[in-house]
């Protein structure tokens, strides 16, 4: 690993202070993906800005329903907490399937946002990579890319965005607050990741010099019937090969509400807006389930590796609302 | 340093043998105490990291090294340009068989040539490892790159039949195959597919060597000591007994530490350029680049039956790979010439050679794959004829070796069938594919056998019994956690009638009786041997000793009349204690050994063991086997798998302990569920990189994904083996793949060929 500089902020206005005057600064949360990254050379921090002492770690309720996380929770806290699991099943299922027991325990709400892709070759200095340098080419393309995106891909880079957390948030319509020297920003979750085009390397809206301080849900009656189901290729401790987050509220047997996101899919958690329209007011039938999750994935392209999340992703949609209306929250 | 570790229970009178007595190293282990090869400590220790190539073929036109030179602490940048020459690896020959140790060919940092993606080309040397190994990522390497061969798939057509060895015989036949599988009225012709598979022991490859002029000392987690000593000895040009190896703990191995690596030879040949002590830990990532894993196949399983559900033809051929700079065959198509009766055979293997670098042997290296196919093929054959798949079994068990009508030593694979089905409900399988179920899964059941040869290798040891009654057993086998120590004491106890706590083993040094590898899943029944011949020696010293006094009630007793029990001898209730005696003759002490570790010594030894295993070829064929039951659920949905019972009933003779041998067994069905269902070394077509070069992306299975196993196990010794101990160590992997496979049908109708089964291959 390369030597680097270390402070470590007090206050949030030390912290967004140190990011704009050190050049090639980086936060550093739990770690537990900045750290990976620059043992392989692909960060070089000149500075590492240690965040963990900011006062940005409570779970409060907000008036009028919603919950505001601090950016420093960690994601096993946030998983465990009552507001959380009472009113956003999805979200607390979702940071449970995520990674380990050890690496939640590190691991924070920012951090979770801004973690990057694990496309094997963005990890390889050997590769060619135009997320890792711009213009270098992809590797991935005719290579291993069984767990890359077939939604929102473009042709300079099919990664993945690999947070679980990060779905349940784009069903949630959480805003994620963001604070520079030049003031605060609430970002809809929406806008927060981008597609790749032909900038992977862009992977976010937040500048390099603003610091996560907070996640804010809002009120949202229909999270209470949620689920998160997260299909792998092992019990635990796998990413993604494609997950659904969603939400569905019935009422005499029409939809009222309802939420779905993908993961697993896409360069940024895939809120599946075409599907929720579809569903608003239609029956709750499986057969509106198909029709919804096959207008979602009809934009997609796949690989000879993984064209397979096309179907699964749709299996996957159709079940997790089947379950939903048939059994409820419970996972 | 050698092991003192205690007991850490006290363990009920009566025999040792057979109970599931706590491992003696656990203690150190959990606690910490334990020292592993990276842990050592040395006044002016330097720490050392590798820069790996990064294409499969070529030469090195340029290395830039300032910018690692100009790294803080940075003691020596060693390439081909400025390296001490190293003596070529040795080629194999049958009267040393430590010349089986090569890893490789190449002569690290002696050339410029690069032969895989992932060659070591440069070794940094700094007062830390963060140091080392920021500067070894500093290395800038220019290469003039030339055409290589580095797809397995690709290379498949260039594969040629593997020549026969004493060791290994490549192929087989009997009758005419072909035809009888032409003619059967009832057939399969299969082809199946496997991945490379990778190690993952917990511990990387770590070594630490300390120079003292031409003296060497090295700590290395290796599976064997003797191999390694020689080999550094012939590398370097330093005599053997000059040289030192200390490895008392190697923190898991699965074969991937049994020949020498570059790590440990750039480690030492770091120490002698710097004349400082060097430790080098690989990084998980120089694992998978250096240390070479399971090679891919491709098999070929064709049977052919008669209506009466009688085998007439079984074809079995693979082709697997090696690295032109070495690797060796593996016996993929070995369980295939015992396990069914069969008139007509034709066994083949062949292999092809690609840039890359050499495979190694890794837990039942042959039969792992080598089951999955055949059992798998078996499976569907029953299904053809509509038997149910252990009739079908039962029906072609054979009486004598399929191949060539030898007698099995021992062979209790019915026993294994009819408990198994017992303890695992069977019965209560439903045949049709895709018709059990619970709930929203698809519930699968499926059997395979497992089969793994037993060997026995030659081992020096020394048995020391003291005055106060306490025994000293000494050889310099290897513990990776199977729990050696603890069977060798267990047995050395009942040998000489003692308290299994009155029992010491020193293991782990090549300062001890030279032992056997462990490999082969021998090292038991290896050191066994010897050990039970040295207790008869030592107790018939005592015998002369008692005799020499007219006061001894042993006086004028024949050996073969003798019980060791009670820390004595006794002839019925005569008898006296070993203390008694030894007090009596002014002995602190009485030493038996067995073997020499003398140059003569060695190679009489060597020759004893090639001879016995010659002939014990010609007589015999012996294995372990067992019958591997799971149940597997599907999500109808995803295509999730995931195993939800088995059972395993083994035929592994006699149990010398029974909490390790379990614990043997249940580890090789671990794996074997990893590689059924998700493990797979990506090796990039177009490079030759492995693309997963570790833990998050190559996928060894995870508590979530293993079940209670229910091991069982007949304990019923094979009387040809030493105290009728077959090893435990690999065959718990055999098999288990094809289980799960034919689960899997069952479970959904769908026949996966191709390892890992995932959940894409179901969809
Ligand atoms: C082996 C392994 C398996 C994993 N499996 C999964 C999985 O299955 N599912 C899943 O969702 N995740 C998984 N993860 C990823 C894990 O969730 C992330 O590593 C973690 O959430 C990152 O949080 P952190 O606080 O450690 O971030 P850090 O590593 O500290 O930081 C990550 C990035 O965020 C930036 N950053 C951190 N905090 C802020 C802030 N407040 N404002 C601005 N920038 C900030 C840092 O500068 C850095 O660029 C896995 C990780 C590992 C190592
Ligand atoms: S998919 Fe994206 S991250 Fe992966 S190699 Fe291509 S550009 Fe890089």
């Amino acid at each position: 690993m390369r030597p680097f500089a270390y402070v470590s902020a007090p206050d949030v206005a030390t912290a967004v202070r140190a990011i704009g005057t050190e050049p090639g600064a980086k936060f550093i949360g739990g770690g537990t993906n900045l750290v990976d990254l620059m043992r392989e050379g692909v960060e070089r921090p000149g500075t590492v800005i240690d965040i963990t002492a900011l006062p940005l770690t409570g779970v409060e309720e907000l008036p009028g329903g919603g919950v505001r996380i601090g950016a420093l929770v960690r994601n096993a806290h946030l998983a465990a907490h009552r507001l959380i699991r009472n009113r956003y099943p999805l979200l607390s299922q979702a940071i449970l399937t995520g990674a380990s027991a050890q690496l939640r325990n590190m691991a924070t709400a920012g951090g979770n946002l801004l973690q990057r892709t694990r496309c094997p070759y963005f990890y390889d200095g050997a590769a060619a990579c135009n997320k890792r340098e711009p213009g270098s080419g992809c590797d991935a393309m005719d290579g291993f890319n069984r767990n890359h995106g077939v939604l929102g891909v473009s042709d300079s880079c099919i990664a993945t965005h690999p947070s679980d957390m990060c779905v349940a948030l784009a069903a949630l319509d959480a805003i994620v607050e963001v604070e520079s020297v030049r003031g605060v920003r609430r970002v809809p979750m929406a806008e927060f990741h981008r597609l790749p085009g032909d900038t992977p390397h862009l992977e976010t809206t937040l500048a390099a010099d603003e610091l996560v301080t907070a996640v804010e849900l809002p009120a949202l009656p229909v999270a209470a019937t949620s689920r998160y189901r997260k299909v792998r290729d092992r019990a635990s401790y796998a990413f993604a090969l494609v997950s659904v987050a969603a939400a569905l509220e019935v009422d005499d047997g029409t939809v009222t509400a309802v939420r779905l996101a993908l993961g697993g899919v896409a360069a940024k958690p895939w809120r599946a807006y075409e599907a929720e329209r579809i569903l608003l007011g239609a029956p709750a039938t499986e057969e509106s389930f198909r029709r919804a999750a096959a207008a979602e994935l009809a934009p997609a392209t796949g690989r000879p590796q993984n064209a397979f999340k096309i179907e699964l992703a749709r299996r996957t949609l159709v079940e997790t609302l089947r379950q939903l209306l048939t059994e409820g929250s419970a996972a | 340093m050698t092991m003192t570790e205690r007991p850490p229970r006290t363990a009920p009178a009566g025999p040792s043998v057979g109970r599931p007595i706590d491992r003696v190293d656990g203690p150190a282990k959990t606690t910490g105490a334990a020292r592993y090869s990276a842990e050592y400590p040395y006044p002016d220790l330097t720490h050392a990291a590798l820069t790996h190539a990064t294409i499969a073929r070529g030469r090195i036109t340029g290395i830039d090294t300032a910018e690692a030179d100009a790294v803080p602490g940075v003691l020596a940048v060693i390439t081909h340009r400025n390296a001490p020459a190293m003596r070529p690896a040795p080629s194999f020959s049958m009267l040393d068989l430590s010349t089986f140790a090569s890893g490789t060919s190449v002569n690290y940092l002696g050339t410029d040539e690069v032969h895989w993606n992932g060659q070591p080309m440069a070794v940094v040397v700094a007062e830390t490892r963060d140091a080392a190994l920021r500067a070894a990522a500093l290395v800038r390497l220019s290469y003039e790159e030339l055409p290589a061969t580095v797809d397995f798939a690709g290379a498949e057509k260039d594969a040629r039949p593997q020549k026969n060895s004493a060791l290994q015989s490549g192929g087989a036949t009997k009758g005419d195959a072909e035809a009888a599988l032409a003619a059967a009225p009832v057939s399969v012709d299969l082809r199946f597919t496997t991945p490379p598979h990778h190690h993952n022991a917990i511990e990387p490859h770590s070594t630490t060597a300390a120079w003292d002029g031409d003296r060497l000392t090295v700590h290395d987690g290796t599976q064997n000591i003797s191999w390694l000593r020689r080999h550094l000895a012939l590398r370097f040009g330093v005599r053997a007994q000059n040289i030192r190896v200390i490895a008392p703990y190697v923190g898991g191995a699965f074969g991937g530490k049994t020949m020498v690596w570059a790590g440990t030879l750039l480690t030492v040949l770091a120490a002698r350029v710097t004349g400082r002590p060097v430790r080098m830990m690989l990084t998980r990532e120089g694992v998978y680049r250096t240390v070479g894993g399971r090679t891919p196949s491709t098999q070929r399983v064709a049977l052919g039956a008669g209506r009466n559900g009688r085998l007439t033809a079984l074809i079995h051929t693979s082709v697997t790979q090696v690295g032109r700079v070495g690797g060796g065959p593996e016996q993929v198509t070995s369980q295939s010439r015992h396990l069914y009766d069969v008139p007509n055979i034709l066994l083949q293997q062949n292999l092809t050679e690609l840039d890359a670098l050499s495979n190694t042997v890794m837990r039942a290296p042959g039969e792992s794959i080598g089951t999955f196919a055949l059992e798998t093929a078996v499976d569907e054959l029953a299904g053809e004829l509509g038997l149910d798949p252990i009739e079908f079994r039962m029906r072609n068990e054979p009486e004598r070796n399929p191949i060539d009508g030898k007698r099995f030593a021992h062979r209790m694979l019915r026993e294994a069938y009819a408990l198994g089905a017992e303890r695992f409900g069977w019965a209560d399988r439903t045949p049709r594919p895709g018709s059990m179920r619970d709930g929203r899964w698809l519930v699968g059941m499926g059997v395979a056998s497992a089969y793994h040869p037993s060997w026995q290798f030659a081992a020096n040891v020394t048995v020391r019994l003291s005055a106060d009654g306490r025994v000293l057993v000494r050889c310099g086998f290897h513990e990776m956690g199977m729990g050696g120590a603890t069977a060798q004491a267990q047995i050395a106890a009942d040998a000489l009638g003692v308290p299994f706590e009155a029992v010491r083993v020193e293991y782990g040094d090549s300062t001890l009786p030279t032992g056997p590898g462990a490999g082969g899943s021998g090292q038991t029944a290896s050191v066994a041997a010897s050990l039970l011949t040295a207790c008869d020696k030592l107790k018939g010293s005592v015998l002369a000793l008692a005799g020499r006094s007219r006061e001894s009630p042993l006086r004028g007793r024949r050996s073969s009349t003798l019980e060791a029990r009670d820390g004595g001898l006794w002839t019925g209730p005569a008898g006296e204690s070993y203390a008694t005696i030894l007090a009596r003759a002014g002995r602190d002490s009485v030493e038996a050994a067995v073997g020499s570790d003398t140059r003569l010594g060695a190679m009489t030894g060597q020759l004893r063991f090639m001879s016995k295993f010659m002939l014990d070829r010609r007589r015999w064929v012996k294995a372990a086997c067992g019958a591997q039951f799971c149940e597997v659920r599907v999500d109808p949905v995803t295509g999730e798998v995931r195993v939800s019972r088995w059972t395993g009933v083994f035929d592994v003779g006699t149990v010398i302990n029974a909490k390790t041998a379990a614990s043997q067994l249940r580890g090789g069905i671990v794996m074997g569920i990893g590689m059924a269902l998700t493990e797979e070394t990506l090796v990039d077509p177009r490079s030759g990189r492995i693309m997963n070069p570790g833990l998050a992306e190559y996928h060894v299975p995870v508590h979530a994904d293993i079940p209670p196993l229910d091991v069982h196990y007949l304990d019923e010794p094979d009387p040809t083996m030493p105290l009728g101990l077959i090893g435990v160590g690999e065959v718990g992997i055999t098999g288990a793949a094809a289980a799960i496979a034919n689960a899997v049908h069952h479970a959904t109708g769908r026949r996966v060929r191709d390892l890992p089964i995932t959940l894409d291959k179901l969809l």
